[in-house]
């Protein structure tokens, strides 16, 4: 038998914007105006551990290789203005602004 | 025994942006806004509490904890404590009255897990919130959201559990009401009450000093936490676990987290204890069922996440 697959069936709302967000060889769409992790953790993908979700905790930092996005306001203690500098940010802060390539960072 | 600490008196927390932490604490929650301050520090407090205020926000770029007061009898019970608390080993300073809203002064000291204590005897008592002083009704009209009833504890991780549990018995006499205890029989998790409830305060063992896991406030009974359940997906407020149960302490429970990331508690029922009640223990192997007494497990970023 088939295991079930643990992924929810879900069903994009038709005309919305989104943007194609690649981390660490994983992919999915998010939607313009939803934060990455939002859109990976609406999407069922498993690929960044998903915490406080208000840029407070730092355990789903990443670095941004490729791309435009804005952010949301972020703890200074987990992203400084030297890491921000550098394409370091918090996934569920993350606005796409283009496509993106994303690598998760570790602590 | 106890020292004449009473009661978990407030606490200062750090925001990252205050009027989103308003729509969450005050409109949310249910809390009540009563004051803000000339340095920008907003105070709220339970409808249930008599002292005027028991939360206070103060906006940063680092969320987190900054300090607790414990409210203590009187002014020769703080300076008798203060004493004890040098003799003890602690390096104490103190803040005059005043510094905070409507409080008399404070003494300060960090404790072995790293976080920012302090005591006091005074602060304006201005009822509780929308109630008469003389027959009184059961609940005020014009709540919000949860309709939290009070500030009621907070669970903080930190090194040095043991040593942090001895500092609570033996100066501040709280009495160790349910800990988690490791094979080779250190305590990992120490829940520890200066009252009858089940928990006043508690410490779980991590490596980072100073860090809060979270801050609990009191509804009334289970029915209103499946409400509460219900307002996070309303309000889309990121929900970490829950409804469920505790193994500690038996109280049933949601997590969620503020717009800064601070967690946040909202509990109801549970145990109770008295001091000579000897503590309840729980096994560390068996982690799982003393938190989530349904779901038997922790998910991984459980004790991860800490503000």
């Amino acid at each position: 038998m088939q295991p079930f697959s643990h992924r929810p069936v879900v069903f994009l709302k038709e005309n919305t914007m989104s943007y194609h967000i690649t981390i660490d060889g994983e992919h999915f769409n998010c939607p313009k105006g939803q934060t990455v992790l939002i859109a990976m953790r609406t999407l069922g993908v498993d690929c960044l551990p998903v915490g406080c979700c208000a840029g407070g905790c730092g355990v789903c930092k990443v670095i941004v290789l490729e791309g435009d996005y804005a952010t949301k306001v972020m703890s200074r203690a987990k992203v400084s203005i030297e890491d921000e500098a550098k394409g370091i940010a918090l996934a569920c802060r993350i606005l796409p602004e283009s496509d993106l390539t994303i690598c998760r960072v570790k602590d | 025994m106890r020292k004449g600490v009473i009661r978990p008196g407030h606490i200062q927390l750090r925001v990252m942006d205050m009027e989103e932490a308003l729509k969450h604490y005050r409109d949310l929650i249910g809390l009540i806004e009563v004051n803000r301050d000339d340095k920008g520090r907003v105070y709220l407090k339970g409808w249930t509490e008599v002292d005027k205020y028991s939360l206070v926000l103060v906006e940063s770029d680092t969320p987190g904890l900054d300090f607790i007061g414990f409210k203590v009898l009187n002014d020769d019970v703080l300076n008798g404590l203060k004493n004890d608390l040098i003799e003890y080993g602690c390096e104490v300073s103190e803040f005059p009255a005043g510094e905070l809203d409507s409080c008399g002064r404070r003494v300060s000291f960090v404790a072995p897990s790293g976080h920012t204590f302090e005591l006091f005897a005074d602060k304006e008592q201005t009822g509780k919130w929308g109630l008469a002083d003389i027959n009184p009704d059961p609940w005020p009209l014009n709540l919000t959201g949860m309709k939290a009833e009070r500030f009621d504890h907070c669970l903080l991780m930190g090194p040095n559990v043991p040593a942090t549990q001895a500092l609570f018995e033996q100066v501040l006499g709280f009495g160790l009401s349910e800990q988690v205890v490791a094979p080779d029989n250190t305590v990992v998790a120490a829940f520890m009450s200066c009252s009858l409830k089940a928990h006043d305060i508690a410490f779980v063992d991590c490596p980072d000093p100073g860090k809060l896991h979270h801050v609990s406030f009191l509804l009334e009974t289970w029915q209103d936490l499946l409400k509460a359940a219900d307002l996070l997906t309303m309000t889309e407020t990121t929900k970490d676990v829950g409804p469920t149960r505790h193994g500690l302490t038996s109280g049933q429970t949601i997590y969620f987290f503020d717009p800064s990331g601070n967690r946040n508690e909202v509990f109801c029922g549970g145990d109770y204890y008295y001091p000579d009640h000897p503590p309840v223990t729980w096994k560390a192997e068996d982690l799982g069922k003393a938190i989530f007494y349904h779901e038997l497990y922790i998910h991984p970023t459980y004790l991860e996440v800490l503000t």
